[in-house]
This record gives C-alpha cells, structure tokens and sequence, in this order.
C-alpha cells in the first residue's frame, strides 16, 4: 500500500479544491456577466465578451443602463404586481394547505383517504398539460365584485393568485410533517376543550416553522418565476408580472445594457434572499425527495 | 379511545374543503376538460357554436403514410438525373392533391429515405407536430440521463468532507432560484453570433481556429444549445435531491467497505448506487416531467425556428391554443402529451421497480 505523505495529501487537496473551482466558475459566470454588463454601454459591452473584461466592472461604468431601462417600461408596476401575486399566493398556500394537510392526519372523516389519494395523483399532471383548458375555464367563470356579476378572469389579480392557491404537492409536505408530530398533543388539547380551529393555530401551527419555511420557498420560486400563465391570461399591462414584463425588451435590435440592467434588478433581490437563506433553501428541495 | 377523538366529519370537511375545491377546479376539471375539447372544434372566442368532431382532432395530428416513389424515367427506360446525377422524382405535391388520392389530401413531406433508386417519402398531415414530438422527446432523451448523471457526480462532489463545501453546494444550486426566462435570455447572449461569449470562448481556446457559429440560428445546433443551457439551468436541483438520498445511507454501510478493502468504485457500485434506487426513480421522473414541459426557453430564444429544429409540443400547443385560439387543437396536444408522460413515468416505475 503507498504510504500517503503529507505533500501528497496537500496535492491530492489541492486538484479537488481546484475542481470544486472550476465548477463554480461555470455556475457563476453568466450571472458575473449579467450585473458586469448592465452598467456598461452597449457598445462597451460588446468589445468585452472577447476577453476577461467581460466579467470585471471596468471603463464606461454607470448606471445609465437602469435609468432608461425605467424609461422603456413601467417597472415599478411590473414589480408591485409580482410581489402582490407573489405574496397573495404564498400566504393563502400555506393556510389552505396546512389546513387541507391537518384535516388529512389528525381528522377522520368519510372520504378522508380517497380524497388524500385524489389530490397526491394530481402531482403526475403537468401544469403544461391543463393551461390551454384552463385557459378556457377561467375566461368563462364569473366574478361578483364591485361592478356587480362578470364573466371571465382574464386580465386580472386573481386570475394569477386564486388557481395557484392549492396545489399536491404543499399538501403534501403538510401531511408528511403533521405525521411526524406527536399526537398526544393533539388528544390531549382535545381532552382539555379545546375546538379543532384551536387546536390547528394554537397548537400545530406553532409548531410547524419548518414545514411552513419549505412550502413558502418552494411555492415563492414559482410563484415569482411564472411565465407561461401570465403570459396567457394577461395582455393589459396592469396586471403584468416581471417575467412577462421582459417582453418590453425583445426588440428587433436588442439593447443588452438595459435587458442586463433589467435581468439583474429582477434577480439580484432572488438570489440576495437565496444567499442568506441558502440552507433552508436546499433543505426545501431535498425534501421534496422525501418518499411518503 | 384516541379514534373517537378525532372523529369528526364537520370539522374534517371544514378544514379540507378549500383545498379540496381549489384542486378540482383549476386541476381535475380542466385536466377532464382537456380529454373532452379535443373531441370538439371548440375555439376561445368563436360565434359559431362548438361541435362534436369525434377523433377528427387526433386523425388530422397523428395521420402518417409513405408513398413509395420509382425515380422519372425517359421514353428508353432511363432514369432521369438532374446536373448533379441524383434521380428526379415525382413531385409528392402532384399525388396530395391528386383527386385519385383522397387518403393523402393535405398531408405534406415529412422526410424521405432512400433505398435503392427508390425513395421512401414519410408524409404527415401535421409535419410540424410530428417535429414537435420527435424534438421533445429528443429533449428528454437526451437531458434526462445526461442531468440526471452530471447532478450524481456533482452530489457525489459536494458530499466530500471538506472545509467549505457548504460555500461549492450553494453556488452550484444558485442558478436553480433564477427564473428559467432569465437564464433563457442571458444565454440567448452567449450563444449570439456576433460577440457571444461561448464562441469568443472557443476562439481563445484554440487561438483562433475556431470559426464562429450562430447556435441557435443554424437547424442543427439550435436544439443542442438550448439542452445545454436547460442541463446548466436544472442540474443544481437534482444534485440536492441526490444528495439528500446519499445522506440516508449509514455511515456503518461504509466503514464495513473501507475495512473490507473495498475501491472507491466498489464502494460506490456495491454501497452507494444500491441506497440511492429511491432517489433514481424520483431524480428520473421528476426530470422526465420537467424536460416534457420544455416552453420558456424556446419561447425567448427560439421561437421554434429555425426551420421547426426547436417546436415542442408545449409550445405547439400554446401557440395554437392561445396564439391562434384553436383551443381544441391545443387540447389535443396536451392530452398526447399527458399521454406520454404517464406511460414513461409508469414505465420507469415498473423498470425500477423493487424485485423481491
């Protein structure tokens, strides 16, 4: 057996570390590229794709890029209205679901199990599959607000927030989690009198932190990322998210200044809260690959 | 005693019923709905009222046929070639709207191979869904085993005991949490022709042998490019799940190989791969659905083109549903494709399956 040496310890450490770089390099470059050429003018931006200059902050820097990029597009709408979407629909998820997921595991009622078997087998049905009916569907439903009856959702709020509201697999999550809690809690909050609603917000939801971090995660990065049913279901500008706000920068001659300047305002803020969260980030993914 | 508790149908029906209803509203009907429209014409705004038309939908999608065509030939018998010596044929158009052929109206050439003299042309009535098809299934042959093997090794990277491997594993992750639409367009400038990095790239590489190439321009190169970006895009959420499932194998499972004398191969065919068979049927059908729903990145770099290297069927079925409103036609796609997606996912599962 070779007898390992510390200088070849050292070596050995050194090409992994060196591995590990050299990944990372490939994960980060384009989003280096990203925030580097926004503030670069066009023309600069360029001239600097043929060599490192492209992924460091150097010559013509300014700002400029993001002015007219606010210029081009009502930005400041197009992010409200993400946020609005956004944040609307995380917080009726996580009520809905953990409700759905309570009644699930601590409830016996008639048709308990054929409807947790229902709504898990929904989860082998793309949402690519259902838009075009759906699409449908929400262009024909009614709608009682301030104007008395309408019909049809489309270009609106809650054509985007009410049909995301539920979804498998954040029930899921719940169901895996309430299993795991102690149910002599439960037993015992009933013994002392306590009401069901009581006994789900004075007792679970208390202690359902990390259950509801993971479903707010992971229903946050669809939620923000969506494209495909904005894109459908809005075409007034009022209503428009930020993915689909991109549009405004599709032109025959693309500006990249401003698409870069756009591109990094609407993900830096993601990855910020990405970075200083990191670890429940990834314990939201990897749980979703827990098997039930 | 503890199930009379919690028996309790008010309350249980309370605590279910908006999720109950939301999830049959906006994924069992219209999952329903999407099986009915495609036996209809129904379009999103018509005046005409909507008609039943049976499998109409699906004949007009999925009809295929080949025509067998002899080379022209002259008066003596020889066969006729053009100034480069290649056999001229009938023109395939002549036998479509040939009224002795009813069978072939509106079918068009699809592709054609030769045997011999004679060419063997595959005619479709909807040549740009059968691209559609075969492209995405392409796709998810292709992504599905090369994501799905680069996130192992990267798991398998980032699972080392090392200082600051929490620091690699986030960065890898990180392009995960930007929106595929993002990547999509950031990515549609470094494959750009003029200027882009990945062929400046290459040129540095080779010092300037390389000849630049338009990626997503050229009909070969297009579909590749956007598998690239997708595998660079997704990789990192696989790797997390793989990892998650290599942090259930016992750590005694690897000292009894290390004290056996087991190969770092050994170890990880005989210890590793075994503990990760759950971990492979998710990774693989969670990719299988994602790959088959393959949109954003074609709809902001390609559009399709060019020459139809890049339709998928979502996008076919979007741009019909939506942008031409043919709501049926749209319909019709997503039920093949939900179709598909059952089987393979069904199929993987039985593959997989445990073998007592």
């Amino acid at each position: 057996m070779a007898v390992i040496s510390p200088d070849n310890h050292g070596l050995r450490l050194a090409v992994r570390y060196a591995v590990l770089v050299l990944i990372a390099i490939i994960f980060v470059f384009p989003l280096v590229f990203m925030v580097m050429s926004s503030l670069k003018p066009d023309q600069q931006l360029l001239a600097d794709t043929s060599s490192l200059r492209a992924f460091l902050p150097v010559g013509d820097v300014s700002l400029n890029n993001y002015s007219k990029a606010f210029q081009r597009a009502p930005i400041g709408l197009f992010v409200f209205n993400s946020v609005l979407v956004t944040g609307l629909t995380v917080l009726l998820c996580l009520l809905v679901c953990s409700m759905a997921g309570f009644a699930f595991v601590y409830l016996n009622w008639r048709g308990r199990d054929l409807f947790l078997s229902v709504i898990l087998a929904t989860l082998i049905v793309p949402f690519e599959t259902i838009a075009i009916p759906l699409l449908l569907l929400v262009s024909k439903l009614p709608w009682i607000g301030w104007e008395g009856v309408t019909i049809g959702w489309l270009n609106s709020y809650r054509v985007q927030i009410i049909p995301w509201i539920a979804d498998a697999l954040t029930i899921f999550l719940f169901v895996q989690y309430f299993k795991g809690l102690p149910r002599e809690l439960i037993e015992a909050a009933r013994v002392e009198g306590a009401t069901w609603f009581q006994i789900y917000w004075r007792v679970v939801m208390p202690l359902s932190g990390p259950v509801l971090a993971t479903a707010a995660i992971l229903k946050f990065l669809v939620m923000y990322n969506q494209y495909l049913w904005p894109l459908i279901v809005v075409q007034q500008e009022q209503y428009r998210p930020v993915m689909v706000g991109l549009q405004y920068f599709f032109q025959l001659n693309i500006a990249w200044g401003e698409v870069m300047a756009y591109l990094t305002m609407i993900t830096v803020p993601v990855l910020a809260f990405y970075l200083a969260l990191q670890r429940a980030f990834i314990a939201s993914i990897a749980s979703t690959g827990v098997k039930g | 005693m503890s199930s009379k508790l919690t028996t309790s149908n008010r309350a249980g029906w309370a605590f279910a019923a908006p999720g109950i209803v939301l999830i049959a509203t906006f994924i069992i009907v219209p999952f329903f709905f999407a099986f009915a429209l495609s036996l209809t014409n129904q379009r999103l705004i018509s005046p005409n009222p909507t008609q039943y038309v049976g499998l109409q939908n699906y004949r007009d999608m999925l009809s295929l046929s080949v025509l067998q065509l002899a080379p022209e030939r002259d008066a003596a018998g020889q066969i006729l070639r053009d100034a480069d010596g290649t056999p001229s044929y009938p023109r395939v158009r002549d036998i479509t709207r040939n009224p002795d052929f009813p069978q072939y109206r509106g079918m068009r050439e699809w592709f054609r191979v030769h045997l011999g003299d004679t060419a063997h042309v595959v005619i479709a009535r909807d040549v740009v869904f059968m691209k559609a098809l075969v492209n995405t299934v392409t796709f998810v042959l292709v992504v599905a085993p090369v994501q799905g093997g680069l996130a192992l090794i990267l798991a398998l990277l980032v699972n080392q005991k090392l200082r600051g491997i929490t620091v690699f594993r986030a960065v890898y992750f990180m392009p995960v949490v930007v929106s595929i639409v993002v990547v999509s367009l950031l990515w549609r400038f470094i494959y750009s022709p003029d200027g882009g990095l990945l062929n400046n790239l290459l040129s540095g590489l080779t010092f300037g042998a390389f000849q630049p190439v338009n990626w997503l321009g050229n009909p070969d190169t297009a579909l590749p490019a956007i598998m690239g970006m997708s595998i660079w895009q997704a990789v990192g959420f696989h790797m997390v799940i793989w990892l998650s499932g290599l942090q259930t194998i016992s750590p005694t499972l690897y000292e009894a190989a290390e004290i056996e004398g087991a190969s770092k191969w050994q170890t990880f065919r005989y210890v590793t791969w075994p503990g990760l068979r759950h971990t492979a049927v998710l990774v693989l059908i969670v990719i299988t659905m994602q790959a088959f729903a393959l949109f954003a990145q074609i709809d902001v770099m390609t559009r399709g083109g060019p020459l139809d290297s890049t339709q998928t069927l979502v996008f076919q079925a979007v741009e019909r549903g939506y942008g031409k409103q043919d709501i049926s036609g749209g319909a019709t796609i997503s039920v093949v494709l939900f179709l598909i997606v059952l089987t393979i996912s069904l199929v993987q599962r039985w593959l997989t399956r445990e073998r007592a």
